[in-house]
């Protein structure tokens, strides 16, 4: 809390996320918290992002907050419902998108993130839903945004199983990958911001949210974080932003109480 | 319904309903389960509470997938119990991405050995499906992609909004890969909101996503993809995949919910009146016509 404006967590990390889409035009969104995102974004800082969701609607103009990426108000007033073929061939493969979200499970210091499995793949202690379009979006979406709340159990050391890949840990050899994708470029948690160091492609400790310490973050992890040299606090969402994700986006609270 | 089911799904068959959200026979589903088909391999992108019922209820042994959850909900529960714990036997997996999916659809329905697709690069999941297979470009050996197998289901089953008699099919809404698993499957059942005349299917062809040629059997069954949609003519009905994380979180709830409303029913029509016209009215959207086009007269 700030200036006696008080916010939402899920408020605070929708704001910084939506600030990383300026000037971005195709959008990759997932359903919860991207979907509020990707809508205030175009509110605000990208007013031409057109909207993609895996279902297989382009330039969406969603007139209710939908629950799943195949909410009916998606496809009506839409740009273009293609199949899903066409989605992930012509769009997704041929390299139109510039930025999608993604999540999970857990993550890694590189990146790289699991939606399959908790525990051993033949035997899980946790099944999880699987790749979905995950695996091919992080590979050909030009960058991927990452939104997730950060513990020990999800920012781990080591992935239990690598369903979509981020960075490799060598520049070089990412580099010559040949993917339109240039991997994760931000992570967003509800403790803190992230960017990824060029130099070793490891998650880099950007802002801290306001009222947490680098100790908060560093306990709600699996490695030790490297941290900016011009670390900073995130920007409290202002009151326009407020505003719309209240009284536009999500009025009934159902992703960001 | 019974009668498509009944002639054309048998046990041991590899099943296909798909639907993205949008188009999920439900009401296929349930008879299924009605008739007590056993030992399936059901195949779907996204096996969400279709067929966490139907795996529920015991039809199937083998699942085939991209993406399995509630859509914006949470679990399967029912199909976790089996992965998980084996409870109460083990469900075999097969698992792919969504575009591997879509595109063993399309292998199947082109009639293709394999189709290549640039997806899985450094990804453990060819490491757990040995038919997603690295292969090299014949024209330039720096270029790799990898393959996945043709799919072709004993039976793919497709809600639609409407087809004439012959079952000449017209969608409109999202597309999922309702037309590629038609053309992939042996047999295909077109399940519609509505059987309308030829002439209506003729003045808009350009709408018509799978020909009468490749369908099997046509069944009118209005609101069978309750609690999915269609569109223009019902809103997904999100409280029931909401109530749905609660049904299923014990076995004993499913099973009373399955006695209550598959196996206590005799077919779908019971169900829709059951639920009652007041339910449906609240499900149904506002107009968005799209308008016409004009095809022209060439006589």
């Amino acid at each position: 809390m700030t200036d006696g404006v008080s916010y939402s967590k899920s408020e605070l990390m929708i704001a910084a996320s939506a600030r990383l889409l300026g000037g971005v035009s195709n959008c990759f969104v997932g359903v919860g918290l991207p979907n509020i995102v990707c809508n205030l974004a175009q509110r605000t800082v990208a007013p031409e992002l057109q909207l993609v969701y895996e279902s297989g609607v382009f330039g969406a103009r969603p007139e209710r907050l939908p629950l799943s990426i195949g909410d009916p108000t998606l496809a009506t007033g839409s740009t273009a419902v293609t199949s899903m073929f066409e989605l992930f061939a012509f769009y997704l493969q041929a390299g139109l998108i510039d930025v999608a979200f993604l999540g999970g499970a857990q993550i890694d210091r590189h990146g790289n993130l699991n939606t399959t499995v908790i525990g051993d793949y033949e035997h899980p202690k946790v099944r999880l839903p699987g790749s979905g379009g995950a695996c091919e979006i992080a590979i050909h979406a030009r960058r991927i945004l990452v939104i997730m709340r950060q513990a020990q159990r999800s920012f781990v050391e080591r992935l239990d199983f690598r369903t979509s890949p981020g960075h490799s840990g060598d520049p070089a050899h990412d580099a010559d990958r040949g993917w339109h994708g240039s991997g994760p470029t931000n992570v967003v948690t509800d403790l803190a911001t992230y960017g990824f160091d060029a130099e070793t492609g490891e998650m880099l400790l950007h802002t801290l949210h306001p009222g947490v310490s680098v100790d908060d973050v560093r306990s709600s992890m699996g490695w030790e974080p490297k941290i900016s040299d011009d670390l900073d606090e995130t920007a409290a969402p202002t009151d326009e932003e407020l505003r719309l994700i209240r009284e536009e986006l999500d009025p009934g609270g159902v992703y960001t109480k | 319904m019974q009668d498509a089911v009944r002639e054309l799904v048998r046990d041991g068959d590899t099943v296909a309903i798909e639907g993205f959200t949008h188009l999920i026979c439900f009401a296929a589903g349930h008879e299924i389960i009605r008739q007590r088909r056993r030992d399936l391999t059901l195949a779907r992108m996204t096996p969400d509470v279709i067929y966490d019922q139907m795996i529920g209820a015991g039809v199937a042994s083998k699942l085939i997938f991209s993406w399995m959850g509630n859509p914006g909900v949470g679990n399967l529960h029912a199909v976790r119990r089996r992965v998980e714990r084996g409870d109460p036997e083990p469900l075999e997996l097969e698992e792919y991405s969504h575009f591997g999916m879509v595109c063993r659809y399309m292998a199947g329905a082109a009639n293709l050995p394999f189709f290549p697709i640039r997806s899985y690069y450094e990804s453990d999941i060819p490491r757990v499906n040995p038919k997603i297979v690295p292969m090299d470009s014949p024209y330039d050996d720096r270029e790799r992609v990898y393959v996945v197998p043709p799919l072709r289901p004993d039976v793919a089953i497709v809600h639609a909004q409407r087809a004439d008699a012959g079952g000449d099919t017209q969608i409109w809404g999202l597309m999922g890969c309702q037309k590629e698993v038609a053309f992939a499957g042996r047999k295909v059942i077109v399940v519609v909101e509505e059987v309308v005349d030829e002439s209506l299917i003729r003045r808009d062809p350009n709408r018509t996503v799978i020909p009468g040629a490749v369908v099997d059997a046509v069944v009118e069954e209005p609101f069978a993809c309750h609690p999915s949609f269609a569109q223009g003519y019902y809103d997904r009905d999100n409280r029931f995949y909401l109530e749905w994380d609660r049904i299923a979180k014990e076995p004993e709830s499913l099973e009373a919910w399955l006695d209550e409303w598959v196996y206590g029913l005799s077919d779908h029509r019971e169900y829709v009146e059951k639920y009652g016209d007041a339910y449906w009215d609240s499900l149904r959207p506002g107009p968005a016509s799209s308008g016409e086009v004009d095809y022209g007269r060439y006589a």
